[in-house]
């Protein structure tokens, strides 16, 4: 059995060279649900999303050039990000409140 | 399968906000009872590797990707209300961060993807852990199947937000037949994914596993009565 503090920097090291590395190289065909709006027609309801245009729109980087880092930045961004947000909230669900009130 | 603006009405959009707000603060309350200080790390990290795994779309069929939802590999390793809270927060990072999904949407994708991705997902596999052998192959191979349905599911549940509110006058069967017949393709994926992965965790840190542990235990009280 692994260790806690290796399993987790483990999964969190592949977790990285997933969304850095990997995801260079993911299908850039649309998806399921696009595919079968196009196919159908209802795709021309999509409005452009609200930030259609912000920093990280589409998981790429404004500003960044070349694709390959752009899209592996953006997902380093991500992986971080998404580590502080539910890290910090399940630690707040997982916290027992004490018998003595404190 | 993050639904963008405009294809839902906001009427539709808002009630399914809703739903998935009450999903939400339910999945909260049982969250609090399921985790604790030993499980709420790996509750983190699957919502970490699911961002990630998203971001990888593998091809289905000719002009068409996929990706992994995520549901039944969540609730079986962090149990169901630990998953829906997981999923919210990747798609609230990929709405608001990455333009994924639209903001009127979320409610529609945390819906489809956190509700019922992750029940879907999770009650097929406690019903196919019923049956299979004790170990943990079989874990490994309830969760794919589990991973495998929940997909089509999540697009029965686009279904029937577009039936109740779409802004197009397409025929819903015709959607139906659409959504469903590609994302059984996807759902493939997703199983693959979904087993590789439970079968990893399980290798190193059974101890871990809600779907796992919550089986043993099981086990334990029957023996004892």
């Amino acid at each position: 059995m692994l260790a806690s503090r290796k399993f987790y920097i483990a999964g969190f090291i592949a977790s990285l060279f997933l969304a850095g590395i990997v995801s260079f190289y993911a299908s850039s065909s649309p998806d399921g649900l696009e595919k079968v709006a196009g196919d159908i027609g209802f795709i021309e309801t999509a409005k452009d999303h609200t930030n259609a245009d912000g920093t990280l729109a589409d998981y790429g980087v404004k500003g960044i050039e070349n694709e390959r880092a752009s899209v592996g930045v953006a997902g380093v961004i991500g992986v971080i990000g998404t580590a502080v947000v539910a890290g910090v909230a399940f630690k707040l669900i997982a916290r027992k409140p004490k018998k003595d009130g404190n | 399968m993050h639904i963008p603006d405009g294809f839902i009405d906001v009427p539709t959009s808002a009630v399914f906000a809703g739903l998935a707000a009450a999903g939400v603060a339910t999945a909260l309350k049982g969250a609090r009872t399921q985790l604790d200080e030993k499980t709420a790390p790996l509750a983190g990290l699957t919502a970490v590797f699911i961002f990630a795994v998203q971001m990888l779309n593998f091809p289905v069929a000719a002009g068409t990707s996929g990706h992994l939802l995520g549901g039944a590999l969540a609730a079986v390793l962090v149990g169901p209300w630990a998953a829906t809270l997981a999923l919210t927060v990747v798609l609230l990072m990929q709405g608001f961060l990455f333009a994924d999904g639209g903001l009127t949407a979320i409610g529609l994708n945390v819906f489809n993807m956190g509700v019922i991705g992750v029940w879907a997902g999770y009650g097929t596999f406690l019903l196919l852990r019923k049956f299979l052998p004790k170990n943990k192959s079989s874990i490994a191979l309830a969760a794919a199947i589990g991973g495998l349905l929940s997909v089509p599911a999540a697009a029965v549940g686009f279904t029937i937000q577009y039936a109740i509110g779409a802004t197009a006058t397409f025929s819903t069967s015709t959607v139906l037949s659409a959504m469903v017949g590609t994302h059984v393709l996807i759902g493939i994926g997703e199983a693959l994914i979904t087993g590789l992965t439970v079968s990893a965790v399980l290798a190193s840190r059974s101890d871990l596993v809600y779907g796992w542990k919550n089986n043993t235990q099981k086990l334990e009280i029957r023996n004892a009565s």
